[in-house]
């Protein structure tokens, strides 16, 4: 039994024998009260000494794991951090924002977007050095952030630029030494693009239950299945394809664009349209065992928690993109509110109007405190799977509801493409959809 | 960036949780039932309150331990605010009613750490102190108070009305919040402490309530109830420039308590609705999507994911105030948040238990009658959302009535 178990009882026992002689009418006839209760204060004194002498024993021999200080709950962020989001911040509002309608109309991306973004070192920031990148250590909290400041500028084009480095994030984490040699140096380098394609194009999709195989010919993989709303699905040279091995389960393989059986057509959707949606058909594809994310290990139950890990890395990210765009719809609503005259005062005068933005920052909150809880989790090194679950649950209601109420403050103008609102309403029906793509 | 709890509050938390499991969870049932009798294992709990505090040297579990922390000296702080948060969410996991009946530890102790001076915190020390604000005529718009203060000689002499003070018959004392003239609003509005049993005042009735039973909630009435001039809390200059904003300032370190409240009664529930759904086939798994499991276990996860919503809240509410940030939007959206939703799993884990959760043989319906009143209490719902979309919009409250 370890020390709290022991606290646990101790105290429990006390306090049950010190609730009967409280309850005891005997004490009270006595007129016992006073003395009672100072025994029972002096018990409590000991016993809570106790516990604070032996939670102090227990202390340093459990803390070995990460750091000798204990932690606390914290909402900072290091100064990195906060280095980065201003950066990407500006990004996002001067760079991302004005080309967002664009962008939509045209169903892709600015032609020197992805390369603009690139310049930004966001791929570099998250490969270690010794891979070849810049970051001193991995983290999914940065990552994060990096994901809703990107959502802020605009959800689609952030998706766009995003799918490269989920799969860069995919190689840093679960990759075999050749796989990062032979795909990290040009996704640094920016020359090519790749993309994740996990989302099925079927209704109640699961990503813990793929429907596309990977089915074993000789040492070779053979992979049938269909991929949906996959971000810049027309010029990644590579795309990381999740597909179940039968009797092993889901794993992740690295498919070439140009291999034969690999179908690429546009399929634009309601929102998300500046990524450059596609739909990834593939017909028989025949792939080298190297493919496989992880190599052999992967093919052992390892690799089976790391397709786990990467579905919940997939949510917290959605997470974040939520997050993002719901945040700047709240800004922009916010001056609208206090500029639109009705009769004769700013709407924002009334409470039905006021209530809704209030609304919307209670849960934009929330939805922030599970997402960046999900994400700490990992950076502490503690599982997440309930968290990333709890957070995907959340926001994929709360994102939606953040949409629609935005559109109806500003009324018919937010139903026009003058304003942005009806960008972001379409974005965010994706969060509750998009279980996969992406990953931290 | 890391928002798990730390190691060092898991005494209070522990403590706490014994104390709501052995104590008030056996009496549970017995003080709902038994509305206004006095819950004699309340004086023992007290003593073991502060034995525990003493013990621990760790500002207990005890609301009128919450202190806003000036500045931070090294490295961040998780201090009285959380504690006292985490504290109380297992306390009101336990019982409400009881929580808020722990001697010593009521509303009026927190007004008078906040407001007092060093010679009056010495003077009202380990006195247990009601708080009275609301009257039949003004609730939430507290600035509207009738309840007069005039000094004659060296005494203040209050008149007037005030209902739903919580402890106001149990407490060794009520701080009353007064105006000492009505025609200068909220500046005017002071607060005053009344020992019980000072001539004048009087507990007028007890009302009978839907939950939190074991709580007494009285209406008091003052008439030419003189008390000395040192009672009066903080300063009796009318300041119009500063305002409501000194009484009002308490609040942002109550609210993530009120917070923590519904938390505590709201876990009460999912958990037992989750054993009592289990016996009955629904386990909760936290993969799969949503829309393919049964409708009871989706509902177990939102229920789940809004609860940790508050929670979350609550504890950055408690963070900010324990580094010194201010916090009065992020403290009013921790209320909000926690009390809505814990209403509302109270009330849908009575509906998904059927029967079982809305008979007696349960605690299941006592949480949902008990729920309630978090939901009204320290600023109703609306109140929160007015506070904070004041803020967010810039707006002054004769903008945003």
């Amino acid at each position: 039994m370890d020390n709290q178990k022991i606290i646990d009882e101790v105290m429990g026992g006390g306090l049950r024998v010190l609730n009967r002689i409280a309850d005891s009418p005997l004490v009270e006839r006595l007129g016992l009260e006073a003395r009672a209760q100072r025994l029972v204060y002096q018990g409590a004194k000991r016993a809570a000494e106790t516990a604070a002498k032996a939670a102090k024993r227990r202390s340093p021999k459990r803390s070995g794991d990460r750091s000798s200080k204990p932690r606390k709950f914290d909402l900072n962020l290091s100064e990195e951090q906060q280095l980065m989001r201003d950066t990407l911040r500006r990004f996002a509002d001067d760079l991302m924002q004005p080309a967002a309608r664009e962008a939509d109309d045209r169903s892709a991306p600015p032609d020197d977007f992805v390369d603009t973004f690139a310049e930004l070192g966001a791929i570099a920031m998250a490969v270690p050095e010794e891979m070849g990148g810049a970051a001193e250590q991995v983290s999914a909290v940065s990552q994060m952030l990096i994901v809703e400041d990107l959502a802020r500028g605009d959800m689609g084009l952030a998706y766009a630029v995003l799918a490269p480095l989920s799969f860069a994030n995919a190689l840093v984490h679960w990759g075999d030494a050749d796989q990062r040699a032979r795909l990290l140096p040009s996704l640094l380098e920016g020359d090519t693009t790749a993309s994740v394609a996990v989302v099925e194009p079927h209704p109640l999709f699961d990503p813990s239950e793929p429907r596309t195989t990977a089915k074993k010919r000789g040492t070779d993989f053979v992979i049938t299945g269909e991929k949906s709303m996959v971000a810049l699905a027309e010029c990644a040279k590579w795309f990381l394809v999740a597909a179940d091995i039968p009797k092993t389960g889901p794993r992740f393989f690295v498919v070439d664009a140009d291999a034969s059986g690999v179908e690429v057509t546009k399929e634009p959707a309601m929102g998300l349209r500046s990524a450059g949606l596609g739909h990834v058909k593939l017909d028989k594809v025949r792939v080298g065992r190297e493919s496989i994310l992880g190599g052999e290990t992967a093919l052992k139950a390892q690799g089976g928690a790391a397709y786990d890990e990467a579905v919940n890395r997939a949510r917290i990210a959605w997470g974040a993109m939520a997050l993002g765009t719901s945040q700047v719809l709240l800004d922009y609503a916010i001056p609208y509110c206090n500029e639109r005259i009705a009769f004769g005062e700013p709407i924002s005068h009334r409470q039905a109007v006021a209530f809704m933005i209030a609304d919307i920052a209670i849960e934009i909150e929330s939805m922030r405190m599970l997402v960046y809880r999900a994400a700490s989790r990992i950076d502490a090194g503690l599982a997440c799977q309930r968290e990333a679950y709890l957070a995907r649950t959340l926001c994929s209601d709360k994102a939606m509801q953040i949409g629609t109420d935005g559109v109806q403050l500003l009324g018919g103008a937010g139903f026009i493409k003058d304003h942005p609102m009806e960008i972001w309403y379409r974005h965010l029906r994706s969060v509750a959809v998009m279980d996969g793509n992406l990953l931290l | 960036m890391y928002l798990e709890l730390p190691k060092s509050l898991e005494i209070v938390v522990n403590q706490a949780h014994q104390v709501a499991k052995h104590v008030f969870r056996p009496i549970s049932r017995k003080y709902d039932r038994a509305e206004h009798d006095y819950p004699k294992e309340l004086d023992m709990l007290a003593a073991l309150m502060d034995g525990l505090n003493a013990g621990s040297r760790n500002r207990g579990t005890g609301i009128d331990a919450l202190q806003r922390e000036q500045g931070c000296e090294q490295g961040v702080r998780n201090g009285a605010n959380m504690s006292t948060c985490l504290g109380m969410t297992e306390l009101c996991w336990g019982d409400v009613g009881l929580a808020i009946s722990i001697p010593r530890q009521g509303l009026g102790n927190e007004a008078i750490t906040a407001v007092a001076n060093a010679e009056q915190k010495k003077r009202f020390n380990g006195v247990w102190a009601a708080m009275a604000i609301t009257e039949p005529g003004a609730g939430s718009d507290s600035a509207n108070i009738r309840t007069t203060a005039h000094l004659d000689g060296e005494q203040w002499v209050l008149n007037g009305e005030k209902i739903y003070v919580t402890a106001g018959s149990r407490a060794d004392a009520v701080v009353i919040w007064a105006t000492l003239d009505r025609n200068l609003g909220r500046a005017a509005i002071k607060s005053f402490v009344v020992p019980q049993g000072t001539p004048g005042m009087e507990v007028v009735r007890l009302d009978k309530k839907m939950g939190i039973r074991a709580s007494d909630t009285a209406s008091i009435a003052l008439t030419d109830c003189r008390i000395p001039k040192e009672n009066l809390l903080g300063t009796s200059d009318i300041d119009t420039k500063r305002g409501f904003s000194g009484v009002m300032q308490t609040f942002d370190n109550t609210r993530p308590v009120v917070a923590a409240m519904g938390v505590g009664v709201a876990r009460a529930a999912l958990e037992h609705a989750r054993e009592l759904l289990g016996r009955e086939g629904i386990k909760v798994r936290y993969r799969g999507p949503l829309f393919s499991k049964r409708a009871a276990e989706a509902e177990l996860i939102r229920m789940e994911a809004e609860w940790e919503a508050g929670r979350l809240l609550m504890l950055k509410a408690a963070w900010m105030a324990d580094n010194g940030v201010p916090n009065s939007t992020e403290a009013s959206m921790s209320k909000a948040k926690a009390a809505r939703v814990a209403n509302e799993i109270t009330l849908r884990c009575v509906e998904l238990c059927g029967g079982v959760g809305y008979s007696e043989q349960e605690l299941l319906e006592k949480w949902a009658r008990d729920s309630k009143i978090i939901d009204i209490f320290e600023g109703t719902q609306q109140i929160q959302m007015l506070i904070i979309a004041r803020r967010l919009l810039g707006k002054r409250s004769s903008e945003l009535r």
